[in-house]
Parts: structure tokens; sequence; C-alpha cells
């Protein structure tokens, strides 16, 4: 069965196509790649799957109900592609609030703050005011934030951008760890190597979902050393040589 | 519970936000100064002439706080007044006083008219009939036009802060993000929405008193009701500022977006808010005033303070600022489907 379902989902915002009937089902415990340039409805389509946004034909499905659903939501952790933090308020502050909202309080919420936060490697900088956070540091509390009540699928918008590859390596353990506890992760990115390391990918180019398979698979059907080189074929880009 | 962590979370917020929070305060209490040195400047000493006026009367005039000079003709006194030398003059004629005032300035032809009604005082101890005694419904000689202004103004600031904080504090959510992050969480948009005022409203609700407290204490504002139904009307106030201010929000992309609704939301209503006489605006424009919020929360603080009426008075200005609010947040409920459709 299907954790994540989506069914002839098109989207167009008036005149623009931004989506173009995707079909796609993402199965428990994998980390599911949607690769693709910026513009390419990656973002459209992971927010509809919050329920932030609605197909303008399709439906989506998560654990097989369709969305949206404030049932469904508490089940999801959703990190952005901004931030999205309180500037004037310290971490713990920031973290105290969201934990709140999905119903965690004392003990548990503070268990769940010092786990999510080493996660990170932010514990250091638990008292911190946001607006003294560098880049980097934002966006893995970002990150934290969204693993803060445990849910069992994770959607992540550009993870790992503008996060150094140290970083980058120890947050993508951190994603092999959530796996190993039964996680499904939904992570969009256009870094091509980044893609890589996902169990399942998606290549998504002007609403169109045009390829998915594992990384070794699409490699071989398209018969190239390297993903960047398998979007383009599959992109219907000519090979040079 | 959910509300509860908003709620805290807003709070934290003003407070840490120091200019901000001195802003909503500050401000308010600065301008409310100046306006009350402005209005109550010393009290203004008219100068007056006295035309052909017999010696015997003259003795009997009360000619204390004005600058009196005595004319033997009366085209001394007319070129005088025309220069501006003279504020007016008094002109004894075949047995009859009369006045003749410059006129230009109406604060100075009151001023001058008050004189003369107190300096031909002494000259008619039984009868009244040359210039009757002037009676005060509500306030007295005494009462200054700050003290008329006052209560308006009072209002005015609160709105004017609060819809400016409170939509620039919304929109914010919605630019960085966390609005969605809020959305993606299992809040209701009717809990956000509560949040937000029930933050706020705290919040507002010690601004209010602050200000008010200073105004009516240290300024000497008049006050002739009861200082609670004051905090009353300011706090129903403040939550139509603060539902108008979020609702106008999802319209404007940036803070200076949202500057621009200062001069089409709130100006406007100063002019229908009892500031100046309704009486005399154009019929065709006279509706607009009982569509702005400040016009009920004006005349009910001057219910209060200058009148001194009680609850029984300005329950209804009371529940049609508390209709503007739910009829806002039901708006902004509907506004935040734009982001999640449940």
């Amino acid at each position: 069965m299907a954790l994540v379902s989506i069914k002839d989902v098109s989207k167009a915002f008036g005149t623009q196509q931004v989506l173009v009937n995707i079909n796609l089902d993402i199965f428990k415990g994998e980390i599911f790649g949607l690769l693709g340039p910026s513009g390419a409805g990656k973002t459209t389509l992971v927010k509809q799957l919050v329920g932030l946004d609605l197909p303008t034909s399709g439906e989506n499905y998560l654990f097989q109900q369709k969305v949206p659903s404030l049932k469904l939501i508490e089940r999801v952790g959703y990190m952005a592609q901004s931030d999205a933090l309180y500037g004037e308020l310290s971490a713990k502050e920031n973290l105290e609030f969201f934990a709140s909202l999905y119903g965690l309080t004392g003990r548990k919420r503070k268990e769940r703050m010092d786990t999510v936060m080493r996660v990170v490697e932010l514990t250091e900088h638990m008292n911190k005011l946001i607006s003294n956070y560098s880049g980097g540091m934002k966006r893995r509390l970002s990150l934290a934030i969204a693993l803060l009540h445990e849910p069992e699928l994770l959607i992540l918008d550009e993870p790992t951008v503008g996060i150094d590859p140290v970083l980058r390596k120890s947050i993508w353990d951190a994603f092999y760890e959530l796996k190993k506890e039964g996680t499904t992760i939904i992570v969009t990115t256009h870094v091509m190597d980044e893609a890589e390391k996902c169990d399942r990918l998606g290549m998504i180019r002007d609403g169109k979902l045009i390829a998915v398979g594992t990384p070794e698979e699409l490699k071989a059907q398209s018969n190239s050393s390297n993903i960047e080189e398998a979007f383009l074929v599959y992109g219907g880009v000519k090979r040079e040589n | 519970m959910r509300i509860k962590a908003l709620v805290i979370r807003i709070l934290r917020q003003i407070f840490r936000d120091k200019r901000t929070m001195a802003l909503l305060i500050v401000a308010p209490i600065l301008v409310l100064t100046m306006l009350h040195l402005v209005f109550n400047g010393d009290d203004y000493v008219p100068k007056v002439g006295l035309v052909q006026v017999p010696e015997l009367i003259e003795s009997q005039l009360d000619l204390s706080h004005a600058e009196v000079t005595t004319y033997e003709q009366l085209k001394d006194a007319e070129e005088d007044l025309s220069a501006k030398e003279l504020d007016g003059y008094l002109l004894f004629k075949d047995q009859k006083v009369s006045i003749f005032l410059e006129g230009s300035d109406p604060s100075v032809n009151g001023a001058t008219m008050k004189w003369f009604e107190g300096a031909l005082k002494p000259l008619q101890p039984n009868e009244q009939a040359t210039i009757p005694d002037v009676n005060f419904l509500h306030g007295s000689s005494d009462m200054r036009q700050f003290d008329y202004f006052g209560p308006v103004l009072l209002g005015f600031f609160v709105f004017f802060f609060v819809f400016l904080i409170a939509g620039v504090s919304f929109l914010r959510e919605r630019t960085t993000g966390t609005l969605e992050r809020l959305l993606s969480s299992p809040l209701r948009k009717s809990e956000i929405v509560l949040g937000y005022v029930i933050g706020f409203g705290i919040f507002t609700t010690i601004q209010a008193t602050i200000i008010a407290a200073y105004a009516i204490y240290v300024l000497g504002m008049i006050m002739e009701g009861s200082f609670i139904y004051v905090l009353l009307i300011t706090l129903l106030l403040s939550l139509t500022a603060l539902t108008l201010g979020i609702l106008l929000s999802a319209f404007a992309n940036n803070e200076l977006q949202m500057i621009q609704f200062i001069p089409i939301v709130i100006v406007p209503q100063i002019f229908f808010s009892g500031l100046f006489n309704l009486e005399t605006i154009s019929e065709w424009l006279n509706w607009i005033g009982v569509l702005t919020p400040l016009y009920y929360a004006a005349e009910a603080l001057r219910d209060v303070m200058v009148r001194g009426y009680g609850l029984e008075d300005i329950y209804i200005n009371l529940l049609v600022l508390f209709g503007f609010s739910c009829f806002f947040m039901i708006l902004n409920i509907l506004a935040l489907r734009k982001y999640r459709k449940i």
C-alpha cells in the first residue's frame, strides 16, 4: 500500500499550467527525492500534500485518506523553503511555541526539544535569539521544528540549501536514522549529487513527472554515468557526443 | 491550549521588541502632551477698546485681564481695529452698548466676547437683557478645547497604533512563511485569529490604561464618568483596529503597502469622529461617519469623559464596536481560506 498517492494531479494558476497530470506513489519507509530545476513545480506539489494548496484536478491521498484533512496534518512534518521562524524569539521559545501547537507539554515537550536540537547539532545555541542565528543555523532549526512531533511522514522543501557539506552529511545521516525508525521522507532538491542519496527519485521538469525510479535504475535506463546526464536524457535533450 | 501558546508567543514578541512597544505607549503620550500644550497655552489676553464710555460707567467695569485703551473718537478705534491693534471695542452711543469685533480668528473672538461679558457684568446686576448669561450644559466656562478634543484623540491614537502594529505583525507572519507553518500544523484558522485577538487584547489593555491614565491624571483631561468605561471603550476600539489591521494586511505585500492604508483607512475616520462638527459636513458625505468605528468610540468616550454618562447610555456604541470586531474576525477567517481550505 502506498503511503502517499498522487492521482492525475494537475494544477493551473490562471492560464499557467504548473503541474500536468502527475501520478506517483511513495511507500512507507523510503526517502523519496523530487528532483528538478527551480520553477519545475516541486514546491507546488509538496504544498498540496500538506494541504496548503489544492489541485485544479485530480486527488492526493496520504495514509489512504484524501487531502486536505486536519487529522492528516498532525501526522505530517513540513519544512518549507523559507525558514519560517520568529526572529525576536530564542530558539527555545520558537520550539516551545510550535511544540505546543501539536499538543506537546511539560516533560515530553522538553525531551523532544532536546532530541531534535541534538539531531541538528544546535544544542548549545538553544537560548540564542534567532536574529543572531546564521542562515545555516536557521535552516537546521527549521528542520528541527518539523521533527518535533515525530511525524510519520516528513516533507522537506530544499532542506539543505545554504548548508555546508559537513553539516549536509550529518543532516543526511539524521534522515537515514529517521528512515530506520520507519519515517517516510520526501525531499525536494535541485542539487543533482544530493539526489543520489535518495532511495527513489522523481524527476520533474515543466510540471511534468518525466521519470521515476532508483538512482541506479534511472542511470542504467538512460545509459548515463550520473544523475545530471540522466536528467538531460529524460528531459529530451540530445546527448552531445 | 493552542490559543494559549499563540497568545504567549505574541506577547513575548511584543515585549522583546522594545522599540515597537515604546511606539505603542510613548508615542500617544508624547502627541497628547504636545496637543495639550498647543490647545491649553496661556489664556489669550484680548486687546479691547472703550469708545465714548462715560467715566461713571467705566469705573464700574471689570477691566482686568485685558489690554484696555480708551478712545474719544470712534474713528481712531475703527482704524486700530482694522490695523489689528484691537480685537474689539465697546461703543456707548445713545445709551446703547454695541460690541465690534475684528473677527478673523474664531478663537480670539471667543476670548474677546467672554471678556466683554465679564466686564459688563457689574453694570447689570439685575437685568439680563443686553447680553445674556452663558450657560454650559456640560463642562463649564473652564472647559478647554483640549477637553473637547481629548476623548476623540485618545480613541484615535489607540486605533491608529494598534491598527498599524497588528497589521504589520500579521503581514510579517505571512511574508516570513510562519503563517504557512502555522497552517501546516493542526492549528485552526479561527484559533489563529482568536490568538491574535487575545494576545493583542492583553497588550492593548495595558497600553490603553497607561495612555488614558496619563491623559486624565497627568494632563488633567476632563473626566466626569468612570475610568473603567474608558478602558472598556478603548479595549473594544482596539479590537476593531486589530481585526481590521489583520484583515487589510492580507491586501498588502510589504510594510510600506501597509502604511499606505493610513491615508485611506485611518485619516478619513478623523473627519467623521467628531473632531469637526458633523452637522456642518455636506449631506452627501454624512453617511460615511456611521461606517467608521472611531465615530462610535469617540461618541462613547465623550459621553463618559465629558458628559459623565454610564453604561446605559453608551452600550449601543459598545455593541456596534463589538459588531465591527466580529465582522472583521469572520472576514479574517474567510481570508485565511486562501492559504488552507480547511
